[in-house]
């Protein structure tokens, strides 16, 4: 088949395809012009710009706490989901599973219109009630999966042991289960706040003017074309994700 | 024991009521909206009305739909042919910094679409780094005008979706036995052969789980046409969020929506009937 070399120039340029345009959009950041693809060198005065946007201050924030939020609720009860799931035998538990991998695969904007529908039919006025109920919503689906993956790998003798030495399941959900799962929990938190703050379909139909958010609003600005500014904040939200990925993997990999 | 039934039942009830009442009826909302007549007011008559799929039996919609199924394959079609033999490749490897390899394709893959988009724009366009590159190195010698393009829109959808192809077949091609092939070769099958018999059955789980990840956000993420170009109503996505925030006739948006589902549903199935249980990978 293909020898050593030109396999390792494939990789190469398929990684060059997922970076290089990350990588422009970072280094255009700091260049010290508004409308040019030359470099006219070092700045970091468009990031100076964006402390200075009160706007943009009050968004970021909306959009913290949204996903603080959010991402607390779906791992509280995602993780509670997979436990049930992974320990119990209940009627349903087949159709239970199979609306989360539904749920996973089901588009984007057809969540997003469907909630729509139900907060109208309620009389819901957007805003933050909504985007969050949305939030938790699609993060549940992934918190729930994450965690059950792991709870595979554990030894179910640690639960007979517990049950001889007479815990209760809430006392062994709480004192065993989640301290052995606390790396999958806490990176099923960070994907969860990864998502959330990277949603633009689902939130694009359930926010109102009353709240906007992050992702919202840079898409709002960006349809306006290429702008030193918005190089800058894309550049800190692709750091935010590099970080909190790069994290969950490590505490995903960890060993029990 | 009677405390244990009840923390049973609460971690189960929670979960169960919050996806009924916030993914189950909301889904079952749009069907029964679907069936209703539109009002002028943006939201819904109740009055049964099957009008909203007749209309998308209308040429106009089976075009927008046919086109947008189209780009959804080329752009799955597209991904398979550069993930594919990426994830191979990648799944073969021995080096230490394997695990560092595959976190550069994870961190795309959570990276949010709009970002990675708007990187894209700023690479295609006109006086962007594209052109600049190659003019100077003569190999082109007028700026080539991607952007505002439907190539441009199927690059973009390309580069937002090869990491939701890549990691399926990763994960598939990581467990298979790479002695197969030579067992193959031994009793004289050619490589095509090796590769058309063995290779690709095995991890087929992987190729459809991966064509699926791609194939539907391909023709739902609205955004992506409206950064990059081309025509305006290119995605089934665009249809349905021009329905419901610009015309206002929710039971048609519903309508294009039930029709998306449908199509995951067929999807679903295929890959049901042609993966036996044992082989079916974990989506992620």
């Amino acid at each position: 088949m293909m020898n050593r070399a030109s396999k390792t120039v494939y990789i190469m340029m398929i990684y060059g395809f997922l970076y290089l345009p990350i990588l422009v959009l970072c280094i255009y950041s700091f260049n010290n012009a508004s409308y040019s693809s030359l470099w006219h060198g070092f700045t970091m005065k468009w990031y100076a710009v964006l402390l200075q946007d009160n706007d943009l201050l009050r968004v970021v924030i909306h959009s913290l706490t949204i996903s603080t939020i959010a991402a607390t609720t779906a791992v509280i009860l995602g993780t509670l989901a997979a436990v049930a799931l992974y320990r119990y035998h209940f009627k349903g538990k087949q159709i239970f599973l199979g609306s989360i991998f539904v749920l996973i695969i089901l588009p984007d904007i057809v969540m997003g219109i469907a909630l729509l529908i139900l907060y109208h039919a309620l009389h819901i006025p957007l805003g933050f009630w909504t985007l969050l109920i949305a939030h938790i919503t699609f993060c549940l689906p992934f918190v729930i999966i994450t965690v059950l993956a792991r709870m595979s790998d554990f030894d179910e003798n640690i639960f007979e042991a517990a049950r001889d030495l007479g815990a209760s399941e809430a006392i062994m959900f709480l004192r065993i289960i989640v301290p052995m799962l606390l790396p999958a929990i806490i990176a099923s938190w960070l994907l969860s706040f990864t998502l959330s703050m990277d949603d633009v379909i689902i939130s694009f139909f359930v926010s109102g003017p009353s709240y906007q958010i992050l992702p919202l609003y840079i898409y709002s600005l960006v349809r306006l074309g290429i702008k030193p500014e918005i190089n800058a904040l894309c550049t800190i939200m692709f750091a935010v994700t590099l970080v909190l990925v790069t994290c969950s993997q490590i505490l995903f990999k960890k060993k029990l | 024991m009677n405390s244990d039934r009840l923390f049973t039942r609460f971690a189960i009830g929670i979960n169960a009521a919050w996806l009924t009442l916030f993914a189950l009826v909301p889904i079952i909302l749009i069907l029964i909206v679907s069936f209703l007549k539109p009002d002028p007011n943006f939201f819904v008559l109740m009055h049964f009305s099957p009008r909203s799929y007749l209309t998308l039996i209308n040429p106009i919609y089976l075009k927008v739909f046919a086109r947008s199924l189209l780009l959804a394959l080329i752009t799955a079609g597209c991904c398979l042919c550069i993930g594919y033999p990426f994830a191979f490749i990648l799944a073969q490897l021995k080096t230490r910094f394997k695990p560092l390899l595959l976190l550069l394709v994870i961190i795309p893959f959570w990276t949010s679409s709009l970002l990675r988009s708007y990187a894209m724009v700023i690479l295609l366009e006109a006086h962007g780094i594209l052109n600049s590159f190659l003019l100077r190195w003569h190999i082109i010698s007028q700026p080539l005008h991607l952007l505002y393009t439907n190539t441009a829109v199927l690059i973009g959808l390309v580069y937002c979706l090869l990491p939701f192809m890549i990691l399926p077949l990763y994960a598939n091609i990581e467990k298979l036995d790479l002695r197969l092939i030579e067992a193959a070769r031994d009793l004289g099958a050619s490589h095509l052969q090796a590769f058309g018999k063995v290779i690709i059955p095995l991890t087929l789980p992987g190729i459809i789980s991966g064509t699926v990840l791609v194939l539907l956000p391909a023709m739902t993420l609205f955004y992506i046409p409206d950064l990059l170009g081309g025509a305006k109503s290119l995605l089934l996505g665009n249809l349905i969020q021009m329905q419901f925030l610009y015309t206002g006739n929710w039971p048609q948006g519903s309508a294009v929506s039930i029709a998306l589902t449908v199509l995951m549903s067929l999807l679903l199935l295929l890959y049901l009937r042609l993966i036996p249980k044992a082989q079916r990978s974990q989506p992620l």
